[in-house]
């Protein structure tokens, strides 16, 4: 996950406080995007961040998740998101998402 | 179903929530998910859309 965003990440939490906050995700494939997630849940895999060492603990879902596409009008879905949904490998990004969240958020 | 029914309406796990979006240009950019939040209870406090090129 990128330096940058990992410090704003950081603050909003610290700033809004975590229990607030639901992470949002868009990435293009089940690595990544369960990477992204590990790091707002656990810390920085990569000791590089300013989340290194840092468990926040958020909630992180894949846009593409059953949970989340079932609260966004599927019109609005159809539109935004239905064409990327065809071409990315979904099973394997809400399977990965998913059983991340599933470890690591207690 | 992820929501509680509270009422009659259903409430659902966003509802409320401060959200941050990771969106990715090669998979869903951070304003289409933005835009599926459009009139929600719901605050988007930071979006952003990685690029790697």
């Amino acid at each position: 996950m990128d330096l940058e965003n990992q410090k704003r990440v950081k603050a909003l939490a610290e700033q809004i406080g975590k229990e607030n906050i639901v992470v949002l995700l868009g990435g293009a494939d089940a690595e990544a995007s369960g990477l992204i997630a590990e790091t707002v849940i656990a810390g920085d895999p990569a000791f590089a961040g300013a989340l290194t060492g840092v468990q926040l603990g958020l909630p992180a879902y894949h846009i593409l998740e059953p949970e989340i596409k079932q609260e966004i009008d599927p019109a609005v879905y159809e539109a935004n998101i239905a064409m990327m949904e065809m071409v990315l490998s979904v099973a394997d990004i809400v399977k990965e998402v998913s059983s991340i969240r599933n470890k690591l958020l207690s | 179903m992820s929501g509680i029914l509270k009422g009659k309406e259903v409430i659902g796990m966003l509802e409320g929530k401060k959200i941050i979006i990771l969106g990715d240009r090669d998979g869903i950019p951070g304003g289409a998910i933005e835009a599926c939040l459009a009139g929600r209870d719901v605050e988007v406090v930071f979006s952003t859309t990685a690029c790697f090129v």
